[in-house]
């Protein structure tokens, strides 16, 4: 699903204005997500997440979403997981190292950036390491629940990716 | 040039104000010298002799040998042995970390054991993807990445704890580097990358092979538009060519090593190609020296490494000093002895 990918980081604009939306949505909704039990809602809203964002995004669920902080490309693409930019390895046609019919994640993820607003802020980050232990949980809910616990503050720059 | 207060060769050197090493590299680097740093490839062998034997090669021109991790994903000896048997002589190594191939326990464990054993200089890397190597069946790990790697070490560093928190009695006294690739895609975004690197926790760089001079200078007129030029120290990869056949392998070979056609046309067009490729790399060096924020060379030549001593001595850059090798100064007990 390389195509639909391409065309996510084409509309990166578009997509990160959608989740900053999307994610307001997700908040207001914690208390109804608190009735249910986060813990029962875990497995289908995961479900789901993985069928939306593996289709826009080629998600791998790694449970922690930058896509807000990659110009909508996802990082877990990189044949090496690289999180904060490119390697030393990007060929000269801008395609990847190791799958040379690729076309590097992060080339990707810059030209996307430039699309949102403060996104080449954000791309200058620099991302944690990844918690293994979230691999396949959602994003979503997580987001719901910590920003909620914030007091429904925000980020801007990074919507769907709490630090 | 010689430390007055360097007790035994090998050990560590008292850390000075602003230093966070005991290192003689991180010495020689803020005092302002050119530096000179090359690439040890560790052998397919068990035998400590030819890890030496491969280092002694290098005595009198360079002041730091990088032990490589596993380079092109191939198996060789641990860079962190490799390291352990340089420090046990007085050698300073860089210890190459790729993340490849180790989690972040054991990547920590070595940062640890790797400074007990007198390795003071660490460069971070992400590594070459397995399919590049001789096991192309392995697991590649890449846990963290070298900008986590690099936070990683420092935390270690500054901060005398594990990531997990866990406080460590000694940190390692270490001096971080990375890489930086200014050669290639995305060409606009690599200062900034160089910029992400140097904020977590870079202190020097080793940049990939320049064959192309004014895109080194764009780039690093990019990195000085940062403010970053006073922030880390910056050392130009460079290396010979064999022939002009060797040099078109690399160029469709191995990703991210941009050549030029001039460099490809100028090796062709000499009867000598070898000579010709080492006159190019001395030539480079030259011209890599005066242009403003570098702060040294790191020499690759790989298979070639003992035509690094001549390239060195021709292209004049130590300007006639002699960086520290077992056995430089026969009576190093005696602090009177004249430095060079």
């Amino acid at each position: 699903m390389e195509a639909l990918r391409h065309w996510s980081v084409r509309h990166s604009r578009g997509l990160n204005a959608f989740y900053t939306r999307f994610e307001s949505l997700l908040v207001a909704l914690d208390p109804l997500f608190r009735r249910i039990g986060y813990q029962r809602l875990e497995r289908p809203v995961a479900l789901l997440e993985r069928g939306v964002k593996g289709l826009l995004f080629d998600c791998r669920m790694c449970g922690q979403c930058v896509l807000s902080s990659t110009g909508m490309s996802c990082p877990m693409n990189c044949p090496k997981n690289l999180r904060n930019g490119p390697c030393g390895g990007v060929r000269l046609d801008g395609r990847c190292e190791v799958k040379p019919q690729m076309r590097c994640v992060w080339v990707q993820a810059i030209a996307g950036s430039t699309a949102i607003p403060g996104g080449a802020a954000s791309v200058r980050q620099v991302q944690p390491a990844l918690d293994r232990r979230l691999t396949g949980k959602s994003s979503w809910l997580r987001v719901a629940r910590e920003r909620a616990a914030q007091g429904g503050a925000t980020s801007g720059a990074d919507p769907v990716a709490p630090k | 040039m010689k430390f007055e207060d360097e007790p035994v060769p090998g050990y560590p050197l008292p850390i000075l104000p602003g230093h966070t090493s005991p290192g003689r590299f991180e010495r020689v680097l803020r005092a302002g010298q050119f530096v000179v740093t090359t690439e040890l490839a560790p052998p397919d062998s068990a035998d400590p002799a030819e890890v030496f034997a491969r280092a002694r090669i290098f005595d009198g021109y360079v002041d730091a040998i990088n032990a490589t991790d596993g380079s092109g994903a191939n198996c060789h000896m641990s860079s962190m042995a490799v390291c352990a048997l340089l420090t046990r002589v007085g050698y300073a190594p860089v210890m190459q970390i790729s993340c490849r191939d180790k989690n972040r326990i054991a990547i920590q464990g070595d940062i640890l054991g790797a400074a007990a054993m007198g390795v003071c200089n660490i460069l971070c890397l992400t590594g070459d993807g397995v399919q590049a190597g001789d096991h192309p069946q392995a697991l590649p790990v890449f846990d963290l990445d070298s900008m986590t790697l690099l936070q990683t070490a420092r935390t270690l560093r500054d901060e005398h704890h594990f990531l997990s928190g866990r406080r460590i009695t000694h940190a390692p006294r270490v001096l971080l580097g990375a890489a930086e690739n200014p050669f290639t895609q995305p060409i606009a975004w690599r200062a900034e990358r160089l910029a992400k690197k140097v904020a977590a926790g870079a202190q020097f760089i080793q940049t990939q092979y320049c064959y192309d001079v004014p895109l080194l200078r764009q780039f690093l007129q990019q990195v000085e538009a940062l403010g970053l030029l006073d922030k880390v120290f910056i050392l130009v990869g460079v290396g010979p060519f064999k022939s002009a056949k060797a040099a078109e392998w690399i160029r469709t070979h191995v990703p991210g090593v941009h050549i030029p056609d001039a460099v490809i046309a100028r090796l062709k067009g000499a009867a000598d190609q070898a000579a010709e490729g080492r006159q190019l790399c001395t030539d480079l060096i030259q011209e890599i020296r005066d242009v403003k924020g570098v702060h040294g060379v790191h020499v690759m030549a790989y298979r070639q490494e003992e035509t690094v001593a001549e390239i060195i001595d021709r292209s004049g850059i130590l300007n006639g000093r002699v960086p520290w090798y077992p056995g430089r100064d026969p009576n190093t007990a005696n602090p009177d002895r004249k430095a060079s």
